[in-house]
């Protein structure tokens, strides 16, 4: 691994200056040290990229993969601390590699392409309208994050597995359990998993019974027509694996979508007269956040160059695609956010084999809540001073522990 | 402009169908690229080069005239 500065490993997370700010260290780190050594909270030691080349490269190279228990790879969080989820437990039986994962992550492409996401905006539209309802109830100031940005993405996902709608809370219960470090014991998580996986099975043979028009009834239709027929256990981590993907994420880009267009309002009042520009506002808030988490892991089974260094096989990497995202030999001021950037490759997505699956709903529900409330609540703000929003980290992002708004 | 697509690199992101509907689409079976016009429309050129530009999988080649 490289030598880094005193041979002192930087810690992760990375020092701000304020909750919406980049840390200083990574223009340094992407001109001097594009391969650091770092100390993730776990104390384990990983290598550390922030060139937008060098991580996009990694990231398309089919040989590396996300980092298992059975690796001894660096882990992210200490023994003990987050559910099933934290340090990639077996229970995870959905293939991460080679032909398997290929195959099931076509089965579940095929209900996430543009088009049948587009299909879904109307459903989503309203659930926008609902949640921005609850909103103005409850009164002023209110918690844009809790209030609309939490309970978004896992109803669209529940409408998504054909859940029905009066158990979308305790999908939300269950999802936060399961990746919110901070908040539950490893205990906790595992009841909460214990539960989800029951009602799963309950959900699973009402549709094996009765297949209806949903990811987990065509995928039922699919695989026996397929002659493959996918395994209950495969249907409950598909299930799994789209909250654990789609809701922490989502929810808490929502919250800092709106914080970040709305500190400094005039973004917010660019919008207003040009709702057009919703489509590359919601690209550049996703390339301009610098609080996406740690970034994205790779386990080297063997050894690889990366940025003209050598990285012997058996190193943990850390990829920070926010790093990558500021990355000056990329992208024009890259320090600004620039709500018409057009192309704009960031790599919030990730790049390679393994993007992002969802980025199109992911896309798609971004633009449909800042299109609803830029509709409803023109005059919306921030009921505080930027400065005081508080950082939360989440275990596959960062987020703001709450946005209280004003209109 | 002539446009080629890699089946193989593809992802499904999506990008490509969001910015360019009439160049390229998915597979409803499997979610990789399909593509539409090959030699596409100018009007088209401007939305193709984008989505070329953020393809997650540099799935989509360009050649330009000169």
């Amino acid at each position: 691994m490289s030598p880094s500065p005193n041979d002192q490993a930087m810690r992760l997370p990375l020092p701000t200056d304020g909750p919406l700010e980049a840390p200083a260290e990574w223009q340094e780190l992407r001109r001097k040290c594009p391969v650091a050594t770092v100390e993730l909270p776990s104390g384990d030691k990983a290598a550390y990229l922030t060139r937008y080349d060098d991580i996009k490269a990694l990231l398309s190279d089919p040989r590396f993969v996300r980092p298992t228990a059975a690796d001894g790879a660096a882990r992210i969080a200490p023994e003990g601390a987050g559910g099933p989820v934290a340090n990639g437990d077996a229970s995870l039986a959905i293939a991460d590699r080679g032909e398997a994962h290929l195959r099931w992550r076509r089965h579940i492409g095929k209900y996430l392409t543009a088009k049948r996401v587009t299909a879904l905006r109307p459903g989503m539209t309203a659930i926008a309208e609902s949640l921005v309802d609850n909103l103005v109830d409850q009164g002023q100031p209110g918690d844009l994050k809790a209030t609309v940005g939490f309970p978004l993405p896992v109803y669209v996902i529940c409408d998504l597995l054909g859940a029905p709608a009066e158990d979308r809370d305790r999908f939300s219960h269950w999802s936060d359990a399961f990746l919110n470090i901070s908040r539950y014991t490893t205990e906790e998580a595992r009841e909460s998993y214990t539960e989800f996986a029951e009602y799963m099975s309950a959900l699973i043979a009402a549709k094996r019974a009765e297949p209806g028009d949903d990811l987990i009834g065509n995928l039922i239709k699919d695989s026996t027509e397929d002659g493959e027929g996918l395994s209950d256990d495969l249907l409950l981590n598909t299930g799994m694996g789209l909250l654990v993907a789609g809701h922490e994420t989502t929810a808490n880009m929502i919250g800092k979508m709106v914080s970040m267009l709305l500190a400094d309002r005039t973004r917010w009042e660019r919008l207003l007269a040009d709702p057009s520009l919703v489509r590359t506002a919601v690209d550049e808030v996703l390339r301009f956040d610098a609080n996406f988490g740690f970034g994205v892991r790779r386990y080297l089974g063997e050894d690889v160059e990366v940025g003209g260094e050598l990285l012997p096989g058996g190193t943990t990497v850390v990829c920070s695609l926010s790093a990558a995202n500021r990355d000056e030999q990329v992208f024009a001021d890259p320090g600004e956010m620039d709500l018409t950037r057009a192309p704009n490759p960031h790599m919030t997505f990730g790049a390679g084999p393994h993007a992002c699956l969802g980025q199109s709903l992911a896309r798609t529900e971004l633009q449909v809540v800042l299109e609803t409330l830029l509709r409803r609540l023109p005059t919306l703000r921030l009921a505080v001073p930027v400065e005081e929003l508080q950082r939360v980290e989440g275990l596959l992002v960062g987020g703001l522990r709450t946005v209280p708004v004003r209109w | 402009m002539k446009v080629s697509v890699d089946e193989a690199k593809c992802c499904g992101a999506g990008q490509c169908v969001l910015l360019a509907p009439e160049v390229f689409d998915q597979r409803d079976d499997d979610g990789i690229v399909v593509l539409l016009a090959p030699e596409p429309a100018p009007d088209q050129h401007s939305n193709v080069r984008e989505a070329a530009a953020v393809c997650p999988a540099s799935a989509i080649t360009l050649h330009e005239a000169p």
